[in-house]
């Protein structure tokens, strides 16, 4: 235990994910040790993300407006909606250049143990976005896990009614991880060998 | 040595950091454990699949200060994906290793592993109705916890008979004297396809229709609900006989 204020550092960098005490006291004695290093910068970004940033409310993804810049985009194909988890699988989509259709953010995967079940996440804005025959295609890009695998069993049972054509991305990502995790090139080809669902 | 082996089904996992995973695992020997799994959720990881939920493994242990590290995992049966592939299936085998992990919170039996094991590997072959699978897991985990209800002698006098009140918080059915006043009553078929689920008696419980199975699960969820304080958080997820996706 430090004293005071260092402690108070440490514990509230403590409280982000993914960082241990260990992290915590590192980047608190980075912050106190490097002359260098100008603190106000990270405290005014702090201050101001939480007020200027909103989510999408068409897709979901983070942006500073109503809508994020590929809701906006006109040139993105508008019959393609690609649907993925969290707003850093989009991130990671994005990176591989392969999708130039829309995407649609669920805010996680169904998990009834964590007390996640398909009422708490996006599903009911994406049935709505299929409300006029514009969308072709639902390319459901959820993580390749059991939570991710369920949530798109779920998600093509639903779509079953609907005169959309369902697809999953192409398995040979490997089982387990995190989307956000597959390379490009992995990623890619996953989208390319995307098969029919349901 | 400071390191164990053991077969282990995975109860539950939580992101750690930036790759790994914490896993909370059933073991057939040690209990329940809590271990890290390091590097899991990244794309080249040896035993990502093998420590996801419901997936039973042989594991090596090494013995940390507060959490165990995993260092080999090989599967012994991957229910996984079948599972996932279910909503049914899905939201019942939740149901199951939630109550496994509460009914383990002071110490994990065999037993408990085995029955848990056999109910998921029983879902992700689709051998009955995923609500039937996950009743009957609840009545026998309950009752290896030393909570067996009673299905035929009234559970407060003995007196045996066909006896139609239940009363969860007394045990199960109870005589006509013995019953509160107002105590809920269901029909004799409720009663026997309960009963079935307890003993594992397919052949009767399989036969039932969806109005039988949706009462008889009505009374399973109050029963577990009553022995389980704070309740079960996936319970009220499960798809249950007649609903849809
Ligand atoms: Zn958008
Ligand atoms: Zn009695």
């Amino acid at each position: 235990m430090y004293e005071g204020v260092v402690q108070d550092l440490i514990d509230e960098l403590g409280r982000l994910p993914g960082v241990g005490p260990k992290s915590a006291q590192r980047i608190a004695f980075y912050i106190l040790q490097t002359e260098t290093y100008d603190p106000s910068h990270l405290a005014d970004v702090l201050t101001t993300v939480r007020d200027k940033v909103r989510f999408c409310e068409i897709c979901g993804n983070v942006t500073e407006q109503t809508t994020c810049s590929i809701c906006r985009d006109p040139r993105r194909d508008q019959t393609l909606i690609c649907v993925v988890e969290e707003a850093k699988d989009v991130v990671a989509i994005e990176r591989t250049r392969e999708f130039r259709g829309l995407y649609h953010v669920l805010g996680g995967a169904i998990s009834p143990i964590q007390g996640v079940g398909p009422d708490q996440l996006r599903i009911r804005q994406l049935m709505t976005r299929l409300a006029d025959a514009t969308v072709s295609e639902i390319i459901i890009a959820t993580n390749p896990n059991v939570e991710g695998e369920a949530t798109a069993a779920y998600l093509s049972r639903l779509l079953q009614a609907m005169e959309v054509r369902v697809t999953r991305l192409a398995s040979g990502l490997p089982v387990g991880g995190d989307l956000e995790y597959a390379d490009e090139v992995t990623l890619g080809r996953a989208f390319e060998g995307r098969r029919l669902v349901g | 040595m400071p390191t164990y082996r053991d077969e282990a089904v995975v109860l539950r996992t939580h992101k750690l950091g930036e790759a790994d995973r914490i896993v909370t695992l059933l073991t057939r020997g040690h209990g329940k454990v809590r271990a890290v799994a390091k590097g899991v959720r990244r794309t080249a990881s040896k035993f990502g699949a093998r420590l996801e939920p419901f997936m039973v493994a042989d594991v090596q242990l090494y013995e940390g200060r507060s959490l165990d590290i995993v260092t080999q995992a090989e599967s012994l049966g991957s229910y996984g994906a079948d599972i996932a592939a279910d909503y049914a299936s899905y939201t019942s085998a939740n149901a199951m290793v939630e109550t496994a992990d509460r009914l383990t919170e002071a110490e994990g039996s065999s037993q408990q592993y085995l029955l848990l094991i056999g109910a998921l590997r029983s879902l992700s072959r689709g051998e009955h109705e995923a609500s039937l699978t996950l009743d009957s897991y609840l009545l026998r985990a309950l009752s290896l916890a030393g909570w067996a209800p009673s299905f035929d002698t009234c559970s407060r006098c003995g007196t045996a008979g066909e006896h139609t009140a239940i009363v969860v918080q007394l045990g199960g059915v109870v005589c006509s004297d013995c019953a509160p006043p107002g105590a809920p009553r269901v029909g004799r078929e409720v009663i026997d396809l309960l009963s079935a689920l307890l003993r594992g008696d397919w052949t009767v419980a399989d036969a039932t229709d969806a109005s039988t199975r949706s009462k008889a699960s009505g009374v399973v969820a109050a029963y577990t609900q009553w022995h389980l304080e704070r309740g079960l958080r996936s319970l009220p997820y499960v798809a249950r006989t007649g609903e849809s996706a």
